[in-house]
């Protein structure tokens, strides 16, 4: 179930990408953690205790929502906005 | 205000690594040991360079003290009561061109009978060994039991391993004037404190050279600051610390993921402090990434540097006064005093106590610089 | 000094935007360098560009004109400031700035700069607050404004500040269930306050308002809480947490939006150079700045709440006074009557601003009560035992002594969420006061800087000596 739950502004232009390999949609103008938290629970499991991590500030300062695309490339989730074809991972790059 | 005074056999000037282990030894051999630091034990360039703790590629005239490090590395534990997060990795020095890797064999020839173990690797080998290193090396050099470790901790444990067995160590205490009274060392430390001391050890670092200079003997001392930076953790890909032949850039990935690389300069903010130069940050990413694939991705996330000591030569003054009896030197390690540190340490503690070791110090006497006047 | 580089401004909310209107006004042509795509901060950020309608009443409410004004000053001026967006500063170095901008790195000298750093959430921790749904209340505010968005479908608002009840009554306006306001704050502390805050009639109100509100729509309001827990699995389930009384009472949740009042981002002040000094309304250390906005490091100017938390209207002064001072300084006239003005109002409002950090204090009793298995550093994930042990066994008295043993700092955040933490931790267990274990000192890049960053030629290469060290 989604984390975040969208009350507004969704007359926007649908942006398709992928999610752990999932086809999903997000709106036009959503950052990278708008898109992936109204389609899943978390952002990225973290490295040293595998728990479950979905941001906390959302203004690029506590550095909590790095996340990976499945090139490798990593953005900070709360900062960089949705395009078409992004292919985002939430998972466990420290467990495999 | 009542002045403090410490009456001891030793006095140290400087809680780094090689002040902090020469107190422990001096402890174990029932010495009474007053350390005085200015910062804190370990702040200072033991606490803040890369970690590499590293025999291989070092002055031959450095082997024997680095071997006898070594086997004290081999039991930090018991000493410390803390590994520090040291690792026999292994250090590879890698060779990016044919003349770089025949001055590996070159170095492996002369330095056997020193025990390092060296082993060449290259061509197929070498990339099915390490496939992570990418393209950019031709072959390596690998001294299997060299590795790393976290100097923030390993540095200032030796000093508070020391006052565990009895040393004295006062912390943010600077020395302001030491002078030699009879036979005795006066230390003093503002209107707070004196310490009087049969021997001195100058293991001050970049500072030694006031020590130095108090007893008449001026010494050629350059401070410089390696350039440091700090990745994400990443997935981990390497396994040895990593150098280059002829320079460049260095690296390791500690067991938490994060990549530690370091090249270039810092510049000073002041005497005693140093910043991260922004060209040699980039540069130093730059070459990074190149030499590491796998970073491609990653983030710098801290630039560090330190302010270290560095004599002409490049290696240290260990050893003697040419003035003072009693008076012990150990500085200038010029960036590569952190695995030898416990060696010399070590050796100090013997010189104080037996006014003799078997390590060969000719090479880092005081006087072998010309006069700087 | 020299006139030949512009001034440069970091940051475009409120006290940037009033700065860079007031320089540009004198005739010159500033340099506007912000990490948003949008002008306007944090408290009055737009929305994207593409498809976003709502008004901004909708937005910014009872301070829909204040932004507006502030959004329409900075679009006045677009052309004539050489305005920088997407643009993080990493680094201040020898009178120039490394910039990031779409992956390149650029240097910007500078002979005078005015920073407007702006500030976050101060927060403390407490078990599960790492959990997926534990949000800042800044943090929460920016979901719903810049997003369209609430970060659950039922949420706890918990901690102290204006933020609490402010944003509370944002999400019940947006539809959003608000499972309660947790106020750390016990009731008498702010009943006591209010006489101080009856200085400015309209906060006053406003804060009545939303209170009042809330109530006529049945959210249950706390005051006195402490946080317990939050509870869950893979995501907050239930905030636990006791009331004024000390029963513990579970409320269930899928959010927690909480913070504790604001903190200052002042890390370029102190790659600057600034000297910095302890704060005791802010139970912070910032760099000093006199009345007029300079720092200690001449032709650096501090304005807004990264020097200092005082709230926007404050910071929109701030700025433009700052950058009278900065033309001051140029040796350019200024209107002696304007100063003078905002002198006035700058003072009246700091004389406020204590009353409210009395209406909301800082709970220095959760502090001190952190269990020593929580995670307070959640980059490295570094428990207050951690903290706590070098504090006690001796081998750390200072902040930076710290976070060198145990890593709390060291992470991606730098210090950022986890300082304010281990500065009480430490301070409690060595029996210091709050100012008495120092800083952290900021170190480059302050934020992540990725490793292939893209350096113009001719750059870089020369000069290094790159043996290998230690």
């Amino acid at each position: 179930m989604a984390l975040l739950q969208r009350v507004a502004e969704q007359g926007r232009r649908v942006v398709r990408f992928t999610l752990d390999g999932r086809p999903v949609e997000a709106l036009e103008g959503d950052t990278v953690m708008t898109a992936m938290l109204t389609n899943g629970e978390r952002l990225r499991r973290t490295e040293f205790a595998d728990t479950p991590r979905a941001g906390f500030c959302m203004m690029g300062a506590c550095q909590d929502c790095w996340v990976r695309t499945e090139e490798g490339e990593r953005l900070r989730a709360c900062g960089t906005f949705i395009a078409d074809g992004m292919r985002l991972v939430s998972g466990g790059e420290w467990t495999s | 205000m009542m002045r403090e005074r410490i009456d001891c056999d030793v006095a140290i000037v400087g809680g780094g690594i090689v002040g902090g282990s020469a107190a422990l030894f001096l402890r174990q051999a029932r010495l009474s040991v007053t350390l005085l630091e200015r910062d804190w034990c370990g702040a200072k360039a033991s606490g803040v360079n890369f970690g590499g703790v590293r025999r291989q590629g070092r002055p031959l005239e450095q082997l024997p003290l680095s071997q006898r490090a070594h086997a004290i590395w081999g039991r930090l534990p018991d000493l410390l009561g803390t590994d520090a997060e040291y690792i026999r990795s292994g250090h590879l020095k890698l060779a990016r061109s044919e003349p770089d890797l025949a001055s590996l064999i070159d170095y492996r020839e002369r330095s056997q009978g020193f025990g390092l173990g060296l082993e060449i690797v290259t061509g197929e080998a070498f990339r099915r060994r390490w496939p992570a290193l990418g393209d950019r090396a031709i072959g390596g050099s690998l001294c299997p039991e060299d590795g790393h470790a976290n100097p923030r901790l390993v540095s200032p444990a030796f000093a508070r391993a020391a006052a565990k067995l009895g040393a004295v160590v006062r912390e943010q205490t600077p020395v302001d004037r030491v002078e030699k009274d009879g036979d005795r060392f006066v230390l003093l430390s503002g209107d707070a404190l004196e310490v009087r001391a049969r021997f001195l050890l100058n293991t001050a670092g970049a500072w030694s050279w006031r020590v130095a200079e108090a007893f008449g003997e001026p010494v050629p001392l350059e401070s410089l600051h390696p350039n440091m930076a700090v990745t994400e953790p990443l997935p981990r890909f390497l396994d040895v610390n990593i150098g280059v032949e002829g320079g460049g850039v260095y690296g390791r990935q500690v067991p938490r993921g994060n990549m530690v690389v370091g090249g270039g300069r810092g510049f000073a903010l002041d005497a005693d402090r140093a910043r991260p130069q922004r060209d040699a940050v980039l540069t130093l990413m730059r070459d990074a990434a190149e030499l590491f694939p796998q970073l491609r991705h990653a983030h710098v996330i801290r630039c560090w540097t330190g302010v270290e000591g560095y004599t002409p030569d490049r290696n240290p003054i260990i050893g003697p006064s040419r003035t003072t009896p009693g008076l012990f030197h150990a500085f200038g390690f010029s960036g590569a005093g952190f695995q030898i540190g416990p060696g010399v340490g070590q050796t100090l503690a013997e010189l104080v106590t037996g006014g003799e070791t078997p390590m060969p110090l000719e090479a880092f006497s005081i006087d072998r610089f010309p006069p700087t006047a | 000094m020299s006139e030949l580089l512009p001034p440069v401004i970091v940051g475009a909310g409120p006290a940037g935007i009033r700065a860079a209107e007031r320089l540009v006004a004198a005739g010159l042509r500033p340099v506007v360098v912000d990490e948003a795509a949008r002008w306007g901060g944090q408290i009055y950020r737009q929305p994207p560009d593409g498809g976003f309608t709502r008004p901004k009443t909708a937005l910014y409410g009872f301070e829909a004109g204040k932004a507006d004004a502030v959004h329409r000053a900075m679009a006045a001026i677009r052309d004539r400031v050489d305005y920088r967006p997407r643009t993080l500063v990493w680094n201040c170095e020898a009178g120039a700035l490394d910039l990031l901008s779409d992956g390149t790195s650029e240097i910007l000298p500078f002979s005078h700069l005015i920073l407007a750093t702006g500030a976050t959430d101060r927060v403390l921790p407490f078990p599960g607050w790492t959990l997926p749904g534990v949000f800042t209340l800044g943090g929460s505010q920016v979901a719903l404004k810049f997003q369209g968005c609430a970060v659950g479908r039922r949420v706890a608002f918990l901690g102290t500040g204006p933020l609490l009840y402010l944003v509370a009554y944002q999400y019940l306006k947006a539809g959003v269930e608000v499972a309660g306001v947790f106020d750390t704050t016990p009731f008498a502390a702010q009943a006591r306050a209010t006489t101080g805050m009856l200085r400015d009639p309209a906060t006053l109100a406003k804060g009545l308002l939303f209170v009042g509100w809330l109530r006529a729509h049945g959210v249950p309001i706390h005051n006195g809480v402490r946080p317990v827990r939050a509870e869950g699995a893979e995501r907050v389930e239930a905030l636990v947490w006791r009331d004024a009384r000390g029963q513990e009472r579970r409320t269930g949740c899928d959010a927690v939006a909480f913070g504790l009042g604001l903190r200052s981002e002042t890390q370029l002040a102190d790659l600057a150079g600034c000297r910095f000094r302890f704060d005791e309304a802010d139970r912070a250390w910032l760099p000093e700045r006199d009345g007029a906005g300079c720092s200690s490091v001449p032709g650096v100017y501090l304005a807004g709440d990264g020097s200092g938390i005082a709230g926007a209207d404050a910071a929109e002064l701030a700025g433009e006074r700052a950058a009278l001072a900065l033309l001051e300084d140029l040796g350019r006239p200024v209107e002696a009557a304007r100063v003078k003005e905002l002198d006035g109002r700058l003072a009246r409002i700091a004389a406020f601003r204590r009353s409210l950090s009395a209406a909301f204090p800082f709970p220095v009793d959760w502090a001190a009560a952190i269990a020593d298995d929580t995670m307070i550093c959640r980059c490295e994930g570094i428990t207050a035992g951690a903290v706590r042990e070098v504090a006690r066994s001796g081998q750390a008295r200072e902040m930076n002594r710290a976070k060198a043993l145990t890593r709390v700092g060291m992470g991606r955040c730098q210090g950022r969420m986890c300082g304010a933490t281990m500065a009480e931790l430490l301070s409690r267990t060595l029996g210091t006061g709050p100012d008495g274990v120092g800083r952290l000192r900021a170190q480059p890049p302050i934020k992540p800087l990725p490793i292939a960053t893209i350096v113009p030629s001719p750059r870089g290469g020369e000069g290094t000596d790159g043996r290998e060290v230690a």
